[in-house]
């Protein structure tokens, strides 16, 4: 079995399966409960200012949707930071980290955007013997609308001040968590690296409305008629999330900055595919709030098998290792040819393929009399949109061309590699000739 | 040969050669990948899941479905073994329809249960074919076990002890290992010598020595295993079968279900087996549906079972009952054999309908006959060839049997007579045993 224990810029934690600053952790009974299901760290749900604590609705604070089979895909939620009392909440963390000295725990603080209420913050959570802290700068209801959450990741300048406080009155490791909210993540990322941040951690919730409710005419969740916009999580949400975490893990102003993979990590393969493409650890919120805790044991187990399977025996071999294959499509190969075919034995009948690339693709599947479907190699451009929409695994596969065979749909041979940037049809690249 | 389906009296051959392995082939076909991942989806992954209070191993069944939704059966096998290592049996031969699946919340809301039993087939079976073992020995005790019989307890004590480090001796007196697996269960059931092959998987473990031929009492005593070991445990099912009380039970023709059912398992050709033209099963048990169904599969032209209550009362499931319709069994409920007629050869079975009363079942006047040139005898099994000084309470032996002797499956006091059953019986004496050996409890 692999050992699955991360060190995480120095937080030490017996698997990288986190959970993410969220309803879960909000209480000391929850996330003892989580321990003892086997989580490895928690990220304890953010602390606000002291003072009277902030005060949620009292209707329904979750939407979602789902599959045909009420499977759980997207979640979106109103609730807002904690609601208990700032005393209350640094009591348990303490009880709880020494009680738990293997475990990691982090707090997610959202205070207001000025210097004396970071530094007041940072000195009230100082004796609790939490094992770092992680800026909320990313949750976009309600608390942006008072100045705080994605309205500060939303400015980098922001990031970058608070974070430079954070480091300056505060010994402990520092995560910033970003907001997927903007048009570029490398931004918000850049400014925390600035800002001397030990890391970044994402995506924080997506805004977003699930449903709306066609005879009140009001989005949902509905709060007495009225409703507003949620953030956005689950399943649904993980493409969005593996995108930002790669373009952080590979730009080189933020490349080797630590990140923690956050974004719809429901299974071991979801926590893996962060991990290859550069998250040293991941959080997991909507999991846990569908299945309950029990989820990570499938996690634990399936990381590890996999890790067996490919001969890995520290996360550290995984983490990172498909970002060197993230590229910009200039630089895909457009040499490589591949063409669908579809396996005669596997097929169904049903069609989908056919006109799937009838009425919307190449036309480049025949179907005979008897309902036989097979490519044409001379209009196929592989595009995978039959193998996408073929009810049957491994029906359709996409075989590659090999060198020096004519391609029958242009007539040219496979040549070797070659990208845009060399393209004739590339203006530039014969401006660089 | 030339006989037929309606060739008279008991003979082999009534069918043509290739209907022998279409009739004996698995009964269920295993779960393909994909399939087992969209059964798998259909799991809820309940909390407190009433599918693993129902089930007498206690496999943690929303995990192991989970690991098969997400594509690590191995991982999924080895939640199902750690709990019961015949989990490949039990995936094979469980009523499943009367302990996970009947309390699935999906069959109480749907009335289609997520398909437990096919899923543990398809993890396990995908563990075995990769030859993985993925259990090891802890560090040597130096203690030594002895187990006797060689059946789902015994294996599953066994192997749970030389899991713990202990050296375990198995004594089993038929000649393979495996007990009503290897020659109790409907071949259908358990195709492809998997009996067999699963025991060979679970001896992986290292620190079990089989010894085969060897009958307690006779080539064994007790007193000296519990003179040569530190403990004994006995898994030793039940040797005897109850006699119908009806005259005529001498004549030829008329013989124990299991023996039939065993004598099938073991034939290496099928096509050997005799058969009845008329088969006559007495009984209600899963014995009685594979000895019934199974004449049916070789050719018998008539098959009844006549069980002597009602319907609801038949300790085989509905889906036994409904199976075994389904290949062409009649079963008659409410009447019990009053006369097996025939001069040397049986030749008919002369029966009564009963009636349940307060004061128990009673015979009525009325009556019927039915035509047999075989009879078999399933009215359940009781424990026989015990060793001198062992205590038997209401049939069975009591768990804790002496100072250092244990027993478990079917042998023993508590739970239904199910592999399961024995199983976690065999496990749990492992671990009082284990704990008694390093003095952990006495």
């Amino acid at each position: 079995m692999a050992n699955l224990t991360t060190n995480f810029i120095g937080i030490k934690s017996p698997n990288p399966f986190w959970l993410a600053s969220a309803p879960p952790t909000d209480k000391k009974v929850n996330v003892e409960r989580a321990y003892e299901a086997g989580w490895g760290g928690v990220v304890w749900k953010t602390l606000g200012s002291e003072g009277p604590p902030v005060v949620n609705v009292s209707g329904p604070r979750y939407g979602a949707i789902w599959g045909a089979d009420r499977r759980l895909l997207g979640l979106n939620n109103i609730e807002l930071i904690t609601d208990r009392p700032l005393e209350v909440n640094l009591q348990e963390i303490k009880e709880v980290k020494r009680k738990w000295r293997d475990r990691a725990l982090i707090i997610s603080l959202m205070v207001p955007c000025d210097e004396d209420s970071w530094r007041d913050i940072l000195a009230r959570i100082e004796d609790t013997e939490a094992d770092g802290v992680e800026l909320n700068f990313g949750c976009p209801h309600g608390m942006a609308e008072r100045g705080m959450g994605s309205a500060v990741g939303q400015v980098p300048e922001y990031i970058e001040m608070v974070t430079r406080w954070v480091k300056q009155y505060s010994r402990m490791p520092c995560i910033v968590k970003l907001t997927p909210n903007i048009t570029d993540v490398r931004k918000p990322a850049e400014a925390a690296r600035r800002g001397g941040a030990d890391a970044v951690s994402l995506i924080n919730t997506i805004n977003s409305i699930t449903s709306v409710d066609l005879d009140d005419f009001a989005p949902e969740p509905t709060i007495d008629g009225k409703g507003t916009h949620g953030g956005y999580c689950g399943p649904a949400v993980k493409p969005i999330a593996l995108n930002m975490v790669a373009e952080i893990a590979r730009s080189p102003a933020t490349h080797g900055l630590p990140i923690s993979g956050i974004g719809g990590v429901t299974t071991w393969r979801d926590a893996a595919e962060f991990m290859a493409l550069g998250a040293g650890n991941v959080q997991v919120c909507t999991a846990a709030m569908t299945y309950g805790f029990k989820v990570v044991q499938e996690m634990i187990s399936g990381l590890s098998d996999y890790m067996d399977r490919k001969g890995f025996t520290d996360t550290s071999e995984l983490v990172g290792r498909a970002v060197p294959n993230v590229t910009d499509w200039q630089f895909l190969n457009l040499n490589y040819v591949t063409k669908a075919h579809i396996s005669q034995d596997d097929c169904i009948k049903c069609g989908r393929c056919y006109i799937a690339c009838e009425d919307t693709s190449h036309q480049a599947i025949a179907m005979s009399a008897d309902r036989t479907f097979t490519v044409k190699d001379d209009e196929c451009v592989a595009c995978n949109l039959c193998v996408n929409v073929c009810p049957v695994e491994n029906c359709i596969t996409m075989v590659e061309m090999p060198k020096g065979m004519v391609d029958p749909r242009t007539g040219r041979a496979v040549t070797d590699y070659a990208n845009w940037t060399q393209h004739p049809n590339n203006p530039s690249a014969r401006a660089a000739e | 040969m030339s006989n037929s389906q309606l060739t008279p009296g008991i003979v082999p051959g009534r069918l043509p050669a290739s209907a022998y392995r279409d009739n004996f082939t698995d009964h269920e076909p295993p779960l393909d990948r994909h399939e087992a991942r969209v059964a798998a989806d259909r799991c809820y992954f309940c909390h407190d899941a009433p599918c693993m209070t129902a089930c007498p191993t206690s496999i943690d069944i929303p995990l192991f479905i989970r690991q098969i939704a997400t594509g690590t059966p191995e991982a999924a096998a080895k939640t199902i073994l750690s709990q019961n290592i015949m989990g490949g049996m039990c995936a094979r031969v469980c009523p499943t329809e009367t302990l996970c699946e009947e309390v699935c919340v999906r069959e109480v809301a749907e009335g289609k249960p997520v398909e437990i039993g096919r899923l543990q087939r398809y993890a396990t079976d995908t563990l075995m074919e990769k030859g993985l073992h993925p259990f090891t020995r802890a560090a040597l005790t130096g203690k030594r076990v002895a187990v006797v019989g060689a059946g789902p307890a015994g294996l599953a004590c066994a192997h749970r002890l030389a899991m713990k480090g202990h050296e375990v001796t198995v004594f089993e007196r038929r000649p393979k290992a495996g007990g009503l697996n290897e020659y109790g269960i409907a071949t259908y059931k358990a195709a492809n010598d998997f009996a067999a092959r699963e025991v060979d998987w679970l001896l992986k473990i290292g620190g079990i020595t089989l010894r085969n031929g060897v009958t307690l009492g006779k080539d064994v005593a007790l007193a000296d295993l519990l003179a040569d070991y530190d403990a004994v445990f006995l898994g030793i099912g039940l040797a005897g079968v109850n006699a119908l009380r009806a005259a005529g039970e001498e004549l030829a023709g008329v013989q124990n279900a299991v023996d039939f059912i065993a004598g099938l398992r073991q034939a290496s050709d099928r096509s050997t087996v005799a058969v009845g033209r008329d088969v006559v099963v007495i009984g209600g048990g899963m014995t009685a549906v594979d000895a019934a169904v199974q004449s049916k599969l070789l050719g018998a032209e008539n098959v009844t079972i006549v069980y002597r209550r009602g319907r609801e009362k038949m300790s085989a499931s509905g889906y036994e009952q409904e199976h075994a319709t389904q290949t062409g069994v009649r079963i008659i409920y409410g009447a019990a054999p009053v006369k097996v007629a025939g001069v040397t050869q049986a030749e008919a079975v002369e029966f009564a309908y009963t009636e349940d009363t307060a004061e128990g079942l009673k015979l009525r006047p009325e009556g019927f006959t039915l035509k047999a040139d075989q009879v078999f005898k399933a009215i359940g099994q009781t424990l026989a060839g015990l060793p001198e000084g062992l205590t038997v309470v209401a049939g069975k032996l009591p768990k804790r049997a002496g100072d250092r002797l244990w027993c478990g499956g079917d042998c023993a006091l508590g739970g239904e007579d199910l592999t399961v059953t024995a199983v976690a019986e065999g496990r749990d004496a492992a671990e009082d045993i284990h704990a008694y050996l390093t003095g952990a409890a006495g």
